[in-house]
């Protein structure tokens, strides 16, 4: 899941005595497991939570490009070169997708980058931090992506139509994202010395921003209760942090890595593992702007969007050009 | 060397070249849509590229790789044309040097498709089909920004400028593409010259463009007798992990 600390309404959920016929007509779509599509009637609070969400997932893809296109460059052999394109080439498309069904909602991709630009609408926390070996674009792929996929399996069955089917399309691309990523471990693991010490210092330095992916604990939070309601959200945030441990850990043993955690235990009684709470200080550091990335991210994309608005001009003044010659002609 | 391997050196060095400085564009397009075209671009060429150099080891004999060819030679092995390691320098200039290299690596390859050798027509009849589709895309961002707004006019018409001098390398015929020719392996490059200069000259003329009265042609890329500084930088970047841990596996 790219999106985190998602508002909703802030009112919690609205008890159906409460409730407008309009709105218990679309809770009950919702309990039902129907679709809501654009033109259907929809609560504001439910079109402008989607919109957050969607956006700051959109706004994550793009983001995300950055921290892989800083090894494509670098990548060490022409396949993991071509594997790392049609990786980023698959995240700007997902972007793409995302930007698409939040459209549908009545907000305009340009309105969207622009809060991006200005931050304020978020990315993902996780594309904060630095890239700084091979073994982290293996990293990224196990363990973001690992991570993204524990969420975005769930939302396939979102409420919102454009939003499950955007994600039905993402998920079938994010699967080989994550076996890429492992793939690039295992050879880093069954390499030389340096390799392997640099898949384990990939895994100290994304173990913990893996973890914050999914947020800190919602369980007493109006905002995910509302859009549980709603099935924007399909699980806590606490879940969701407990299936990606337990589907990784075995995962680090076999490739003969030690996650950076002394209190990693399976526990029997709950039938999954014990683990270390990361850092929520960081975490909340690096969402205000501090993380070590967050200023040359945004700049990046400030940049590249400042550098390009000639190009944009300069395409669109000859698409009217286009339109006036043709209608000149007839 | 025998002429196919000299020949798929100098077709796998310009794809991985410039694959290479297109790939540099990763997530900075002015647009979502053109960063998705700009990946695809490259993807392509470097999936041409482990075609090309992985016949050329193969012809070569010794046992090495695509990969040992592409991360393990020095600047003055590589045989690719100069105008692929030109920087990107803006959106423009990526896009004008693409379009000069479409034009000229479609119809390469279309006459590769009657090769005498298969391995390289066969090459040949999967990469004309991406290069057509790069070539459409190209053409198509050159006429628009060429005629778009006075910036983007200007602009253009300065990519071009900078350009234009080192397409006449393609063309330039030495003993190893003779005897290529002679073989059937390739086509004689001259032969593909008339429809490259009537191409490009019909697409500046929509894109408003004026192509350089100047006829002068920055050579030895393709031979290997010289190139630009550019490219030593490059390969500092794309070589430096197989440089900096010889012989590890990835």
């Amino acid at each position: 899941m790219y999106a985190q600390m998602v508002k909703s309404t802030g009112e919690g959920v609205k008890a159906r005595a409460d409730m407008s016929p309009e709105e218990a007509a679309f809770q009950d779509k919702i309990d039902a497991d129907i679709k809501i599509e654009p033109k259907d009637w929809m609560p504001e609070g439910y079109r402008k939570t989607l919109i957050r969400q969607i956006g700051q997932h959109a706004h994550s893809e793009i983001v995300g490009q950055l921290p892989e296109g800083n090894w494509i460059t670098r990548a060490p052999t022409l396949e993991r070169k071509a594997i790392l394109l049609a990786k980023v080439q698959d995240e700007a498309g997902h972007g793409l997708y995302l930007y698409c069904a939040a459209e549908t909602l009545g907000v305009s991709r340009d309105e969207l980058t622009k809060d991006l630009l200005s931050g304020r609408m978020k990315y993902s926390s996780i594309f904060n931090y630095p890239t700084l070996t091979w073994a982290d674009m293996g990293a990224v792929g196990w363990l973001v992506d690992g991570a993204a996929i524990m969420n975005q399996v769930p939302l396939q069955r979102t409420s919102y139509g454009p939003y499950s089917r955007a994600m039905i399309r993402i998920c079938k691309e994010e699967s080989f994202h994550q076996r890429q990523g492992f793939h690039i471990m295992m050879k880093m693991v069954e390499g030389s010395e340096a390799q392997k010490k640099m898949a384990q210092d990939a895994l100290n330095r994304f173990w913990y921003p893996s973890l914050m992916m999914f947020g800190p604990s919602d369980k007493d939070s109006v905002h995910s209760a509302q859009s549980l309601a709603w099935k924007i959200k399909m699980d806590s945030n606490d879940e969701l942090r407990q299936k990606f441990v337990d589907q990784t850990a075995p995962q680090a043993k076999l490739l003969g890595l030690t996650i950076p955690d002394e209190n990693l235990a399976w526990n029997e009684e709950k039938g999954g593992y014990d683990f270390s709470e990361p850092d929520w200080g960081e975490f909340f550091d690096v969402v205000k702007g501090n993380g070590p990335c967050n200023t040359d991210r945004l700049a990046a994309r400030n940049k590249a969007w400042d550098d390009g608005a000639w190009v944009r001009d300069g395409l669109l003044a000859h698409a009217e050009k286009r339109a006036a010659r043709k209608t000149a002609a007839e | 060397m025998s002429a196919l391997y000299e020949f798929c050196l100098r077709m796998g060095d310009s794809t991985l070249v410039l694959g290479h400085r297109v790939s540099e564009w990763c997530g900075l397009a002015p647009v979502l849509e053109e960063d998705i075209a700009l990946a695809n671009t490259a993807l392509d060429l470097i999936g041409q590229t482990q075609l090309w150099l992985g016949l050329a080891a193969e012809v070569e004999g010794s046992g090495k790789t695509a990969d040992d060819l592409a991360f393990l030679r020095d600047v003055w092995d590589f045989r690719n044309a100069l105008l692929c390691e030109l920087p990107n320098g803006d959106f423009g200039q990526t896009l004008m040097r693409q379009y000069l290299f479409d034009e000229w690596h479609l119809g390469m390859l279309k006459a590769l498709q009657g090769s005498s050798d298969d391995r390289v027509s066969a090459i040949a009849d999967k990469a004309v089909k991406e290069a057509s589709y790069h070539l459409e895309r190209s053409r198509d961002t050159v006429i628009g920004l060429g005629d778009g707004t006075e910036e983007s006019h200007a602009r253009m018409q300065a990519a071009l400028d900078y350009l234009y001098p080192y397409v006449g390398e393609f063309f330039i015929a030495d003993a190893l593409d003779d005897a290529a020719a002679k073989e059937g392996i390739a086509p004689e490059l001259n032969s593909l010259k008339a429809g490259y200069d009537a191409a490009i000259a019909a697409t500046m003329n929509a894109a408003t463009l004026t192509l350089p009265e100047s006829k002068f042609a920055h050579k030895g890329g393709r031979t290997g007798r010289t190139h630009t500084e550019h490219l030593g930088h490059m390969l500092t970047n794309m070589q430096w992990l197989q440089r900096a841990y010889p012989g590890a596996s990835w």
